[in-house]
Parts: structure tokens; sequence; C-alpha cells
């Protein structure tokens, strides 16, 4: 159970990455667990989901600590599926910070970002840069997290089709 | 839009394989349930807990009514969004008496602006408007707590019944406003209707992170889920007495629609159909929002009011109750 937990914990942090690059409000008020789930994000995740249930042969099972199975091919890679590549580099290190927990834990692996409705796809490798920018992000996260009031709505694109945005504009 | 279901007749709620069902005698039913957000029962219904547990896999809240329409209780499955951080904060703002009663008073302010509204078009009713007019600029600059607060709230309310009677058909005039049990049609209605806003707001702060049990212009110990009455208030002017004034003016509610008991005055059968259709209705109604440049149902300002809650209790916008523009 514990290493279940643990694994949440990646994913969790993972996507608290990810956000730090989209916007550092959204980023407080998911680490509040103030989450909002719209219908059309349901729909359209349960396609994904289904369109990219890979056959089991295809993926190893168990890895490490009986962690990431659903997300580690067989090729050795970790794979995340992203909708469209429009927050690319938020996506990219949100790949990173996995790979550099792998790397952690001294398994080294390759990274695979799917734009399953751009069919193409992206292979990420750990670089010492991008190690640097991780810790930096962790670090940035952390500072962000433990304010107790959020940073202030700032418009941007992005936020018409974010789940917040009646919460933010409303 | 994710629908509200009401159940009028009795049956049975059932699932078979992944269908839900409302069964009426021989009749089935199925449910989309994907699309629904909650489901009102009024009428006497049959369930097991094998329909409970998929109903509650998709979220969806039961609401249930009595046989003369009241509230009586709702299933809520396991909530999903809850954020400690949020109640915590939202319970330190009812226990510092200032910010509680800042609170207390935005909810009263907006009922009051909304009654007016519903009166400023009504020439017959403008000496009541002015009376109302009167009364909330003597009192409101003198609430030192929330029961002066109540007390300037329950005068105007009264005024505000009272105006009725000028611009309501002459068959459904009424007294004085009695809560339980109403004895005459008007009063049956607007009880009803208050049930149903309760409710619909309930599903609404459900959805959200706030704690519905904690409550500022009404006292949590008076009812379990007390936030739900104090956002109704704001609702209550807004949704309810226009759907009230649209069917009777309309004559779509006649009294041939009500019944009465020895003790009770309400709706039947026919009657609760026609008022929840248009109740529906204008729920279902929007409005373009200035700020979202969207359209928002009146069922979704009730949720944005929620929003408005949790930004204010954490300190990221004070709260500004809502105050219908159009
Ligand atoms: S709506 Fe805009 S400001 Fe609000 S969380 Fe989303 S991106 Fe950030």
């Amino acid at each position: 159970m514990e290493d279940i937990q643990e694994f949440s914990e990646i994913k969790f942090q993972g996507i608290k990455i990810n956000y730090l690059y989209i916007c550092k409000r959204k980023l407080w008020l998911f680490s509040k667990n103030i989450t909002f789930e719209s219908t059309s994000d349901k729909v359209l995740l349960g396609k994904v989901l289904h369109e990219y249930s890979y056959p089991k042969e295809n993926t190893k099972e168990v890895l490490i600590d009986n962690l990431i199975m659903i997300d580690i091919l067989s090729d050795g890679s970790i794979r995340e599926v992203k909708y469209s590549s429009k927050m690319k580099e938020a996506d990219i290190m949100q790949v990173m910070y996995y790979l550099y927990y792998l790397k952690q834990k001294g398994i080294q692996k390759q990274g695979i970002i799917n734009y399953p409705k751009e069919k193409r796809k992206e292979v990420l490798k750990l670089t010492p840069e991008y190690e640097e920018k991780v810790k930096q992000a962790l670090k940035e996260i952390e500072e962000i997290t433990t304010k107790s009031i959020p940073p202030p709505a700032q418009k941007q694109k992005i936020c018409k089709s974010c789940a917040y945005f009646e919460f933010c504009w409303g | 839009m994710q629908k509200s279901l009401y159940l009028t007749s009795n049956g049975r709620l059932k699932r078979h394989e992944n269908t839900l069902y409302f069964e009426i005698g021989d009749e089935k039913r199925a449910i989309d349930i994907e699309n629904v957000e909650q489901i009102h029962i009024f009428g006497e219904v049959d369930l097991n807990t094998k329909a409970l547990n998929y109903i509650s896999q998709y979220g969806i809240i039961l609401h249930f009514y009595n046989y003369y329409g009241f509230y009586t209780g709702s299933f809520l499955p396991r909530k999903k969004n809850v954020s400690g951080d949020v109640v915590v904060r939202q319970a330190l703002h009812y226990l510092d008496r200032e910010k509680r009663l800042f609170l207390a008073y935005c909810f009263v302010e907006s009922a009051v602006y909304h009654m007016m509204r519903n009166l400023r078009e009504r020439k017959e009713a403008e000496a009541f408007l002015i009376a109302i007019e009167d009364e909330w600029e003597k009192g409101r600059f003198n609430i030192s707590n929330i029961a002066e607060l109540m007390g300037l709230e329950g005068r105007i309310r009264n005024i505000y019944y009272q105006s009725f009677n000028q611009f309501l058909p002459d068959d459904f005039a009424m007294e004085k406003r009695e809560k339980r049990p109403p004895t005459n049609p008007i009063n049956a209605l607007i009880s009803f209707g208050n049930s149903l806003i309760y409710s619909h707001t309930l599903s609404q702060i459900y959805q959200t992170q706030l704690d519905p049990s904690i409550s500022f212009l009404h006292e949590p110990s008076e009812k379990r889920f007390s936030l739900s009455l104090d956002i109704s208030e704001i609702f209550k002017p807004l949704i309810v007495d226009t759907v009230i004034f649209k069917l009777l003016n309309n004559r779509q509610l006649e009294l041939e629609h009500f019944d009465e008991d020895l003790n009770y005055c309400y709706l039947n059968q026919e009657g609760k159909k026609i008022f929840l259709k248009e109740f529906q209705n204008k729920l279902e109604t929007t409005v373009r929002h200035r700020q979202l440049n969207r359209n928002v149902s009146y069922k979704g300002f009730i949720r944005l009011e929620c929003y408005k809650l949790i930004k204010h209790f954490i300190g990221d916008q004070i709260y500004s109750p809502l105050r219908a523009w159009w």
C-alpha cells in the first residue's frame, strides 16, 4: 500500500511541476485540493484512456518498488499522454521530473510524450541542465504552495480552457 | 449541462446491468446516468443498495421530499472535492465575530436587493417598495450582531410578502407568511419553492470544497446543512418568487392544483409537475456574464456564489454577493 501511495505522490508532484509552468495560481489551488472536474474533462479522459490502454504484453508490470506499472513500456521508456502539444515546456518538465525521480532510485530511462490527437510523440532524455531545472522547479513549488494566499489571477490565453476559468473570473 | 431529474410518480429505481431504470408499473424508463447531476424524488420510490451504489459511482445526489413536497433529506455520495485548508478557513470566518457578520450581512443585502428588484417594475407595489427601502436604509448601518440583522431581514420580508397581494390574482391572497404548516396556496408555493432552492443549492455546494454545515447568517446548529440556507437567501427572491409570479399571473397554476388536509395546503401531483417544469426552465435560463463573457445559467450563478465564498475564505478576493444586473 505504501508503494502505491508513494506512486500517487510522484504523480502528484509531477502534475505540480506541470502547473508551475502553466499557471502558478493553478498550482497553488491544486496544492490545496481546490480542484474542479469539468464534464468535458471526464469525457475526454475516458476517450484517451480507452484509446491508449496498451495491451499488457507491451508493458512491464513491475519495475521498481512495485511502482510505475502502467506508464513504463517494454522498451524501457516512461510515457505520458497529453491532449495537445500546446503546453510543451510544462509537459517536458513533468516527464523530466519522473526521469529525475527514477535516477535517484538508480534507474536510467528515457521518456516519451504521446500526443495522440496530433499522432506525434516526443522522446526525452534527462540532461544535467534539465536535472538542474527540475531541482529549481521543486524549490519553487515549495515556495509557492507554502504561501497562505494564492497568486492573483492573471488573464492569459489558456484561462479560457482552464477548469478554473469560472472560479478565477466569475 | 448536467441535468436534474424530478420523479413525481411512484415507482422503483433499479439498476439492471449498466443501466439505471425508473420503473412505473410495467413501464421502464432508462435514465441517462452520465448526464444526471441530481435526482429529486417526490413520489413513493423504492430503491435498493445496488441502485444506490451505482448512482453514487456517478456522484449523483438524491434529494427526498415528503408527500406534501417538503424536503426531507439527501443521499450524498462520498465527497470527492475535499480541501482541509478551505474548511479550516471557512470555520475561521465563522469564529471571528466581525468576519461572520460581514458574510451574514452580504447574504441579507443580496436577498433584499433581489426583493426590491422584484417589486421595482410593479406600479401596484410601489408603496411597499418604498417601505422596504426605508426600513433597509434605516436599519442596515445599525447592526451589531446577527440577531439584529435577522430582525431587520424579518421585517423587510414581512413587507415584501404583504406586497404580493397587490399584484397576484385575488384568489391567491395571503394574510401572512406562515411556514409550517402552510395553510393557503401562496404559502404552500413559497415553501415548496424554498425547499427546492435549498436542495439545489446544497447540490452546488457539494460539488465544491465548501463545508455545507458551516454557516454565517443561520446558526450552524439550526439545520445540518445551514450554509445552504445562507446561500438560498440570495436565490429565493431571484428564482422561486419570480417562478411563482409567472405561474400565477399567467394562470398556469389555479386553485384546483392544490389539495388541503387538516393542517396543510399543498400542491397536488399535477401542480407539482407544473411548478417543477417552470422552476427547471428558470434554472436553465442563461444570462450573459460580463466578466466571464459567457452565458451562465441561474443554476450556474449558484455555483459562482460558492466559488466567490471559497475565494473569500482563502484570502484571494473579498466576497461581494450577487446583485442581478440584468
Ligand atoms: S483560469 Fe487562468 S489564472 Fe485561473 S488558474 Fe486557470 S490559467 Fe490560472
